[in-house]
């Protein structure tokens, strides 16, 4: 009795000949850039030192901090407490930043929707200044306003709303460019003017959906409201880089769990907030 | 032409209107209560955060002199009037541009290979047990939640400055958030092929390679991508820290009050960003255009 699996793919070679011929150009072109991608990551690993014998080193190294870490201990409960005030700082810092970067997106993300500037000019300039804004990261700012208002947490609050006016001007933008017309339409038809037409045109249909990205924000936030002290604009990471830097690696492991569960409580009072504000099916952001 | 509008009588209409009057009245209140909300909780941090209105405003000076000052030269001139002296250090920012760059790509990439690999794992469809989704899932997440630079300030410690552990806290962080991410493609595919390849008798993992596999390879990419913009971004600033990239020479030009070095810096970061944004967004769109075309 003859292989069956050998007949059918005799059987089914015949019936369809294309699938069993050369691999497609197509394909071959796929299978290149797959493989100078690889070589790249092999010559960037080499050229940072992934296959010396000092990355096995600082592996072991790595292990010997790890185990110092543990157990998690702040050194005392006056520690405990100045640690604890500044995570509030670092989430008064993140709400501030958020709140303070959406009042100021509202007139730039109207400026940069193109259906409600009509002007292409204003249009495109608003929109690039935007971009600019974004591309420069917010540790970069923060360190920019230390300069400015000096070390402390205000220079941080004044970070995240920098960087944040970019992000939420051009996610507003598009939200407002994604609204319906028909609203504005109907209130322009009734006498009202340009800026009605707004208000109870474009408003309150995509308000919802701004508030949401608004708390997405907020969360997202206080994670970069952990980290901009380490260039000494106030809140946690101050305390932390102190800790990494000095070795105190309990101190270090106890605010990075602090961290953690601020910020799972923060996502989850925001996602229940989002879930409320636009429901769960269109929560993804 | 008016058309007539048929009025009720006033004994309808009025408990009609009345239950209108609070039921607009009920929804101001809700709405004023979350304005007091939010107007306390930024009382109180405005409290915690130091802010100051009057030290804003003194100093806002500062803030366009300041922007002044970083396009202008030592001479006292405008930057655009000597590009030659504005970029003086062309040659070493570039290589340290191209390093950055470099870092981000390495990261990247280590980042989604270890993400590709756990997503089958974390994804509730197709995971061989629960709790190795329950491990892969809970992994990820402390991956992403301690912050890139937290990662970058421990292994400076261990590997010593340079561009190594810049690359393996990218690494770290991005196999966390991809790792969530595919794990939510994976969940969202069609479930017939991967059934069909099962039931010839085949393996997981060629289930997963020539059931699942194909359903998600675009958006993969597409995400892999998206994080690559990411991280050319962070990997600007890995350098605050000592961990590699341009970063080490722009807070040694803020700090010291090289201010043209600054303006140059952030000149060249800001162009590559853009254009890096631009190429992967065309090659992002591209991808989806396939997808929605399948």
């Amino acid at each position: 009795m003859a292989d069956p699996a050998a007949l059918d793919i005799a059987s089914i070679r015949g019936r369809h000949p294309h699938h069993f011929g050369q691999p497609s150009r197509e394909r071959r072109l796929l299978l290149a850039l797959a493989v100078a991608a690889a070589l790249l990551l092999l010559i960037g690993m080499g050229a940072f030192g992934f296959f010396g014998a000092a990355f096995w080193l600082g592996l072991g190294k790595l292990g010997e901090v790890a185990g110092l870490m543990i157990p998690p201990n702040p050194g005392g409960w006056d520690k405990a407490l100045v640690f604890a005030l500044s995570l509030v700082e670092t989430i008064a810092i993140s709400l501030l930043g958020t709140l303070g970067a959406a009042v100021l997106a509202v007139p730039l993300g109207l400026l940069a929707a193109n259906n409600v500037t009509t002007a292409k000019v204003l249009h495109f300039f608003a929109r690039r200044s935007l971009d600019t804004i974004r591309s420069v990261d917010i540790l970069i700012w923060a360190l920019i306003w230390v300069n400015v208002v000096g070390l402390g947490p205000f220079a941080g609050v004044l970070a995240i709303m920098t960087s944040d006016m970019g992000n939420f001007g051009k996610l507003f933008s598009e939200a407002i460019e994604a609204a319906d017309r028909r609203p504005v339409e109907g209130i322009v038809s009734t006498g009202g003017g340009k800026l009605l037409g707004i208000r109870f045109g474009i408003l309150p249909e995509v308000f919802p959906v701004l508030a949401s990205q608004v708390l997405y924000f907020f969360e997202s936030n206080t994670r970069s409201a952990t980290i901009i002290g380490i260039v000494g604009a106030g809140g946690i990471g101050l305390h932390l880089a102190e800790a990494i830097r000095t070795l105190e690696l309990q101190q270090a492991s106890f605010l990075i769990l602090m961290i953690l569960v601020a910020v799972a409580a923060i996502d989850i009072v925001s996602s229940q907030l989002r879930f409320a504000l636009i429901g769960r099916r269109s929560a993804v952001v | 032409m008016a058309s007539p509008i048929v009025q009720l009588p006033d004994a309808q209409m009025r408990p009609l209107l009345a239950s209108y009057d609070a039921a607009v009245r009920a929804r101001r209140l809700q709405s004023l209560l979350v304005v007091a909300c939010i107007v306390a909780a930024v009382a109180l941090s405005s409290i915690s955060a130091e802010v100051s209105l009057p030290k804003l405003f003194g100093n806002i000076g500062n803030f366009t002199s300041y922007i002044g000052r970083l396009f202008h030269l030592d001479s006292g001139n405008l930057v655009f009037s000597d590009p030659a002296e504005w970029y003086w250090g062309l040659g070493r920012w570039l290589r340290l541009l191209g390093e950055t760059l470099l870092m981000a790509y390495v990261g990247t990439a280590l980042g989604t290979l270890g993400a590709f690999f756990l997503c089958f794992l974390a994804a509730a469809n197709v995971t061989p047990r629960p709790w190795m989704r329950l491990l892969a899932r809970r992994f990820c997440e402390l991956c992403r939640t301690v912050p890139e630079l937290v990662f970058a300030l421990m292994f400076v410690i261990a590997f010593g400055l340079g561009p190594l552990p810049g690359v393996l806290a990218m690494a770290i962080h991005t196999l966390g958030a991809l790792g969530k991410l595919f794990a939510e493609v994976v969940e969202n595919i069609d479930m017939k092929p991967v059934e069909g390849v099962s039931a010839t008798g085949a393996p997981w993992h060629v289930a997963m390679r020539f059931g699942a596999l194909p359903q998600t390879l675009s958006n993969f990419v597409s995400y892999a991508l998206l994080r690559f913009e990411i991280n050319v971004r962070s990997a600007t600033v890995l350098g605050f820290v000592g961990a590699g990239g341009i970063g080490m020479d722009l807070i040694e030009s803020i700090r010291k009050f090289y201010y043209s070095d600054v303006s140059a810096i952030l000149v060249l970061i800001i162009i590559t960003v853009s254009v890096i944004d631009t190429a992967t967004g065309y090659v992002r769109h591209r991808l989806i255009g396939r997808e929605e075309r399948r």
